[in-house]
């Protein structure tokens, strides 16, 4: 149930925020719209908590503002590799170890890897990922496993 | 006051947005191969896209564009890393060699 109720809240803010209409009859035709989507998604049974991860919910922000701090910083090293003729680029593969649970988390982690720029996730093979690293110390900064540790603990105990 | 904070604001992300967006299409014509060239595309996904977008967030008429454009940007964190890997992975099956040296067991494309 909290799963089709935050479903349903995230449809209509969507649909609000999208539409910025604010009178009442509008506003009921949203109300009706989001519930045949409901309906139907119940029906499709998608609704469940790889969908709508609320077990994640209140963790999420810090992981965010952590990761996107850890992406900036990504950024600013591989443009300096690029426009700096003397700097070492050497692209090689390595492995990395998984430790999250479920499919969601290993999703987030990959994810998470290829978005940073330095790493890209190629492959992924049970409990470990191939990646793409651009420089050695891109490749060493993965393998302390922080970023490892960080989607684990998002994933908790449920 | 808070208009000319916005437009600082608006100036740093647009300027700053596109000098990444110069530098990662100058990586993707330096660096030699498909996979390092992925890297390069990625600066231009998150810092390009994102400083261009908040500075274009400061400088919307109203609230509701402002969110509209925060939608893009989240819309861009989903989708640019799993549409990377799916290329990255296609490379990787199509049985494209990475240039550069090997880690251990790396190599073995079983």
């Amino acid at each position: 149930m909290g799963h089709v109720i935050s479903m349903g809240a995230a449809l209509f803010a969507t649909w609000l925020l999208l539409s910025g209409h604010f009178t009442g009859l509008l506003i009921g035709f949203g109300v009706a719209s989001c519930l045949v989507v409901l309906v139907i998604a119940r029906r499709m049974d998608v609704i469940d908590r790889e969908a709508q991860p609320v077990h994640m919910t209140p963790r999420t922000c810090g992981y965010w503002v952590w990761l996107v701090k850890e992406i900036v910083l990504a950024n600013i090293d591989v443009a300096k590799r690029i426009i700096t003729p003397g700097l070492p680029i050497e692209p090689h593969l390595i492995r990395v170890k998984a430790t999250q649970r479920d499919e969601l988390g290993k999703v987030i982690y990959a994810n998470s890897i290829t978005l940073t720029p330095g790493t890209v996730t190629v492959d992924i093979d049970g409990e470990e990922f191939l990646v793409h690293a651009l420089s050695q110390e891109a490749a060493d900064d993965l393998a302390t496993g922080e970023m490892d540790r960080r989607v684990t603990a998002l994933e908790g105990e449920g | 006051m808070i208009q000319a904070a916005l437009n600082i604001v608006g100036w740093v992300g647009l300027v700053g947005g596109g000098a990444f967006v110069i530098v990662g299409a100058l990586g993707l014509v330096r660096l030699p191969d498909v996979y390092s060239r992925m890297h390069a595309a990625g600066i231009t996904d998150t810092m390009g896209a994102w400083l261009m977008l908040v500075g274009m967030m400061a400088q919307s008429p109203d609230w509701l564009t402002a969110v509209k454009l925060f939608l893009i940007i989240v819309l861009i964190f989903f989708t640019s890393p799993t549409s990377t890997y799916a290329l990255a992975n296609a490379a990787y099956g199509g049985g494209v060699k990475p240039v550069g040296r090997d880690e251990e067991g790396a190599s073995s494309n079983s």
